[in-house]
């Protein structure tokens, strides 16, 4: 049975959720075909301008996961290409496909562009969502991956009337093939990961907006505006040309919306819209932004305080309406805006913008591809999951990940990826590393004696060429000290250069080579590794940036941009004469994991690990497993909870690789990833040693108990959440219940918002209403957050006769025993509310025992003292201290599924240093000269990452033995920044690469010298 | 202002030291490139991993082998890649300045800027305004006889 598993996944969609859940799996072992129907990979994410709540630059943030997933060797891309079928059983699919026709050449297209400038045919460019122009032939968008042309034959110019043919007149490459056909292939994966993504809202059809007015635009059109790679460049501006001053965005367009039968609430359009109103605002502060919403729902992580500042100091108006249409002056095309004030009155308001903040929405391709994949859909069109099995479809074998399983921001769609990563990669775990791929090198040459460089100028085209004489730089460059040979190529990237460069090394015999073209940052790797395929040490090899940092930002100066040239290749020169190689080490890893905290995340990512073969300690501080779960009593879709945590607890404890400890806290821990070891003490105050290579923190957090907040204390019926779901459980006696929600959240001390109590109050006024449908219940709210598909819980508690009120801040409920007075914002009334159970929601707090676990592991709080990953939007279940990894509500407050799509990835994210068979450490570390130290220890306060330590050791010097402290570096927790070289006093400590004699060779070559001076 | 100063400001093209940090700063610089925003070309640049690695020692000799100013760039306070190697940087870059006016030279030739890798029109404006500050300030007087 084990041999008919394919050790290899085919990933659909090359968006960030099938980027994240292709490296996941490659780095653990296995061979991933990734497989995007557009021309690159990138999705969504490429298009926006900035990520909430950061203000992250996107593309910053998505470009490097997109070239280390095109090169990675255990991934395949296939881009432009369609699934056209999925047959087999898990662990043996065929998926066949087809790969579109470019009409370009992948293997000699360098994406130069000299084809898009000499194409006549403009067309409009859907990257920039139709506000500006490509070409017929065009790269997506300029950090595309695969850097490769495509022509869009229903736009070209030969290929439509068999005329033009510029691009290929004008490619040196010989890449555009106007008779290339499409392709069909078979590929075979054990599993398969569905990541179409969504599509985004068209508005169209909602004529009262006037979608078709040029200065009404979607919130996809309005991240492109503010971008600097969009439209304008970046400078926002209306259809007029001149910058708006009042800019409205109208929310829950194609969301909340029963007439187009959108239920569900697209749960990102709020916070995209706040951070669309404070970028504009820091275009330019004077810009007046309002958004009109229903209810604003920032439910995340640093969403509410983001909001609040948002409103507070950016003052963003946030209007509580939604307007029924905009209107627009026929004469002078102004903007108009009717919608109703608080006290009910018709306010109307001109504005220079309006921006419809679309919904999310299931695609075609996501249906159609569900349909060939045979998985199940939901009403709304997403792929089909449940509550314990978020990442799993009804077809064994085949998962789901991202917007395609429902509406969801960025960190929920990579944690859902890595989790579906960790399924794919535990059903196919028999068949890990057998489709691996791995480079193969030839031994390195020594290197010692004089240094002997070759230099290689790049013409890049024309980028390069058309502004810096590039042969005077290539003989300039002939005449620097141990330039062995210089020489210039048009392309230095392309395939062909490459092996130019590993002759040029041979016939020379070259220990040193340089190269001039564009940025290290993107290119360097690659012609590191075309050095290593020569034999030499790839940190022999250094790249100089002279097309960013100079042909292209001196177009008007070409001398000046030549001798700059010059000078930029002088200071490599001298730089790459004193580089040294340089290698990783290798350091050797166990292969088990602790888990720390036995509730439903811990538990889930402890089995998921194990499922995936490898042994996990779980250490609980409880008597008992189950952890918050076992104080709530049913799920949001109204199912028993211990239906699915019965089933879990069972697995967990019948599981051969998992080790429960129950009662026991995990109370020292020292060493880094791959060999931590740590103390485990037990009720008994028994201590234990466990040692681990990885940890995985899932140690939940609590509900408040709300005393001082709405009279909690005074009067035994009023009570919490979870003691209701108790008394759900039991005799429910009520007959007038009034729910409180943000019971000690959203305020001054807890300024986050809990993101699951607006979704419990609902689930139980449900409850309630099922049991006996005559008790009156009432929720007083701040702002409904029912977000995503929960939406619907919310219609239906409505349609039940639940009456929802609106509360403000300012205002608080006043709470008797028998009574409730609040002041309804909506409608403007003071109302009396009979009640004889208060219920109020409070919010999951921090246990306060992160505060002893995060110092442990070198890991920070957040300020509301959840434990804080790394990347808030990219590596959400990961910690900067590497081996370490979160998930569950230790990272905030979430609800069950989205605990297990965290936990699930927390696991995957294990199981790629796990499958490992040693670790590497960066190369580009510090090293310690024991000679020089003085053991003054500056270097170990500045070490960000806890990597230096003094230890004492004993010397003889002039025949008397002594003690003396030297510093020392551990290479597994050294990343490099070079601080401590910096903080040294005497010179002892260096950072490789950048050692001060390699900086200072580039300080001294800056200048030139005079013939006398010299 | 005197007339032989704008005289120089308008031909003259200073030689400026730029320490980029790699996450930050030079793919600011990149950006600007990318983006096609033009600059003076002033500015040669050294790349560094973290603005946290610059040294007085390569600071100083860069004044002392002809920079007219010195400018260290990283990330934005709280961005750094290294955590927080940039309030390091910060600490240096006041003591440094203050280090400036013993060796007789005017403060505005070391500057500090906070430039992400987003931000590559602010690159250019960047450059452009040190850029004519130290052509205002003219060539700095530790810059050896003989050097360009
Ligand atoms: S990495 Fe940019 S300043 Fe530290």
């Amino acid at each position: 049975m084990k041999t008919d598993i394919t050790g290899a996944v085919a990933v659909v969609g090359g968006g960030i959720a099938g980027v994240q859940a292709s490296l996941d799996l490659a780095n653990s072992g296995y061979k991933v075909y990734l497989i995007e129907s557009g021309p690159t990979i990138g999705g969504k994410m490429a298009q926006l301008d900035k990520t909430f709540p950061t203000s992250d630059c996107a593309a910053c943030i998505l470009s490097p996961k997109l070239v280390e997933a095109s090169r990675h060797p255990n991934i395949e891309l296939l881009t432009y290409s369609e699934v056209l079928a999925i047959d087999g059983v898990a662990g043996d699919f065929t998926v066949k496909i087809k790969k579109k026709s470019r009409y370009v050449d992948e293997t000699k297209c360098t994406g130069c562009g000299d084809c898009i400038e000499k194409c006549p045919k403009k067309v409009s460019d859907g990257f920039n969502e139709g506000l500006a122009p490509r070409k017929a032939i065009y790269l997506s968008f300029p950090q595309a991956v695969p850097r490769i042309m495509t022509i869009d034959p229903e736009n070209c110019i030969y290929l439509s009337k068999g005329k033009c043919g510029n691009c290929a007149k004008v490619c040196k490459r010989g890449a555009i093939d106007y008779a290339q056909k499409d392709q069909k292939l078979s590929l075979k994966a054990g599993a398969v990961i569905l990541a179409a993504g969504f599509e985004a809202f068209n508005p169209k059809g909602l004529e009262a907006y006037r979608p078709e007015h040029p200065d009404v635009v979607t919130s996809l059109q309005f991240e492109r505006l503010l971008n600097a790679s969009g439209p304008y460049h970046g400078h926002l501006q209306t259809s007029k040309g001149t910058e708006p001053k009042k800019i409205a965005f109208i929310q829950c367009v194609g969301s909340r919306n029963q007439k187009l039968s959108k239920k569900y609430c697209s749960s990102v359009c709020c916070m995209y819209a706040v951070k669309q109103a404070v970028i504009a605002k820091e275009h330019d502060p004077e810009i007046e932004c309002a958004i009109f919403n229903i209810d604003i729902r920032a439910f995340g992580k640093g969403f509410e305080e983001f909001y609040q500042r948002a409103r507070n100091e950016k003052k963003v108006r946030f209007i509580r309406s939604r307007p029924s249409c905009v209107e627009a002056n026929p004469l002078k095309g102004e903007l108009r805006i009717p919608y109703e004030n608080e006290d009910g009155s018709i306010a109307h308001e001109e504005f220079d913008m309006v921006v419809l903040s679309i919904g999310i929405g299931a695609s075609e391709s996501g249906k159609e591809l569900a349909r060939l994949a045979g998985v199940g859909l939901t009403g709304a069109g997403f792929i089909n999951t449940s509550i314990e099995n978020p990442m799993s479809t009804n077809r064994p074998g085949i998962f789901a990940a991202g917007a395609v399983q429902g509406p969801k921001d960025i960190p929920d769609t990579v944690a859902q990826a890595s989790g579906a990563a960790a399924k794919a990669g535990a059903l196919l775990s028999p068949a890990r590393g057998t489709l691996e791929s791995k480079k193969e090198f030839p031994p390195e040459k020594a290197v010692a004696g004089e240094p002997k460089v070759g230099v290689v100028v790049c013409q890049c085209g024309t980028n390069i060429g058309g502004f810096v004489n590039v042969p005077e730089v290539v003989s300039y460059a002939n005449t620097l000290k141990n330039v062995a040979v210089a020489r210039e190529e048009m392309y230095a990237c392309s395939e062909d250069a490459q092996e130019r460069i590993k002759e040029m090394i041979a016939e020379h015999g070259l220990n040193r080579v340089l190269v001039a073209s564009c940025t290290p940052r993107t290119h360097e790797p690659l012609f590191q590794e075309s050095c290593r395929a020569a034999g030499l040490n790839p940190y022999l090899f250094e790249l100089v940036n002279i097309r960013e940092h100079c042909s292209w930002i001196h177009q008007q100066e070409p001398e000046k941009a030549t001798e700059k040239a010059k000078d930029i290749v002088r200071m490599g020169v001298s730089r790459v004469r004193c580089l040294a190689p340089l290698y990783k080490q290798e350091l050797s890893l166990g292969h088990n994991a602790l888990v720390l905290g036995g509730g439903i995340s811990g538990l889930h990512a402890a089995l998921e690990i194990a499922e995936n073969e490898f042994e996990v300690l779980l250490v609980e501080k409880e008597p008992e497993l189950g952890g918050l779960l076992r104080d709530i009593t049913a799920l949001q879709d109204g199912r028993k909870t211990g239906k699915i945590l019965l089933p879990l607890l069972e697995k967990v404890r019948a599981h051969p690789l998992i080790t429960v400890m129950t009662g026991s806290e995990l109370i020292e821990v020292n060493g880094s990833v791959g060999n931590f070891k740590g103390r485990v003490r037990d009720r008994e105050d028994r201590e234990q040693e466990v040692s681990f290579a990885v940890a995985v923190l899932a140690t939940g957090a609590e509900e408040l108990s709300p005393a001082g907040y709405f009279s909690y204390g005074e009067f035994p019926n009023i009570i919490t959440q979870s003691e209701l779901e108790a008394e759900l459980e039991g005799d429910f006696k009520a007959k007038h219940v009034v729910m409180v929600q943000c019971a000690g959240s959203r305020n001054k001390e807890r300024p986050y918002c809990s993101r699951v109590c607006c979704i419990t109050a609902v689930k139980n006024a449900l409850r309630i209403k099922e049991r006996d449908p005559s008790v009156i219940v009432h929720v007083l709210y701040r702002e409904m957050r029912t977000y995503g598909a929960w939406e619907e819980l919310y219609s239906r508690a409505r349609a039940a006769g639940v009456r929802f009120i609106a509360y403000s801040d300012t205002r608080l409920p006043w709470i008797g025993e028998n009574e409730v007075r609040v002041y309804d914002e909506i409608t403007g009334f003071d109302l009396e509310i009979e009640a004889d159970l208060i219920v109020l929601s409070a919010p999951l707090v921090a246990p306060a025992s992160n505060r002893q676990i995060a110092p442990m592991f070198k890991v920070p709080l957040d300020s509301n003292g959840f434990f804080l990953e790394v990347h808030i939007k990219l590596r959400p279940v990961d910690f900067a201290t590497e081996g370490v990894f979160l998930c569950g509500t230790a990272q905030a407050p979430k609800l069950v599924d989205e605990s297990i799509a965290q936990a699930a990835a927390a696991a995957s994210r294990a199981c790629t240093i796990l499958s490992r068979k040693s670790l590497e450490s960066s190369a580009v570390i510090s090293k310690v000269d024991t000679e020089l130290c003085v053991g003054c220890g500056a270097c170990e306060k500045v070490c960000p990452y806890g990597a230096i330590s003094l230890t004492e050791v004993l010397l003889q010097k002039q025949g008397v033995f002594y003690k003396a402290k030297k510093s020392g570096i551990n290479p597994a927790l050294c990343k490099g920044c070079g601080a401590c070289a910096m903080s040294c006093p005497t010179g002892a400590l260096d950072q490789q690469h950048f050692k001060n004699d390699q900086l200072l060779a580039q300080v001294k070559d800056v200048f030139t010298y005079s013939e006398e001076v010299r | 202002m005197e007339p032989e100063k704008t005289e120089i400001s308008k031909s003259w093209e200073p030689r400026i030291v730029m320490f980029c940090c790699n996450w930050c700063s030079y793919a600011g610089a990149d950006g600007a490139g990318i983006g096609r925003f033009q600059q003076p070309a002033s500015m040669r640049i050294i790349r560094v991993m973290c603005s946290s690695r610059v040294d007085p020692v390569h600071v100083f000799s860069a004044f002392l082998e002809g920079a007219d100013a010195v400018l260290i760039t990283g990330c934005h306070l709280g961005d750094c890649h290294y955590i927080n190697g940039n309030e390091k940087t910060l600490v240096k870059f006041n003591f440094m300045r203050s280090m400036l006016k013993e060796l007789g030279l005017e403060e505005e030739r070391l500057q500090l800027n906070w430039i992400s890798a987003s931000e590559g029109e602010k690159f250019a404006e960047v450059v452009r305004m040190v850029t004519e500050q130290v052509r205002q300030l003219g060539p700095s007087v530790l810059k050896p006889e003989g050097v360009a």
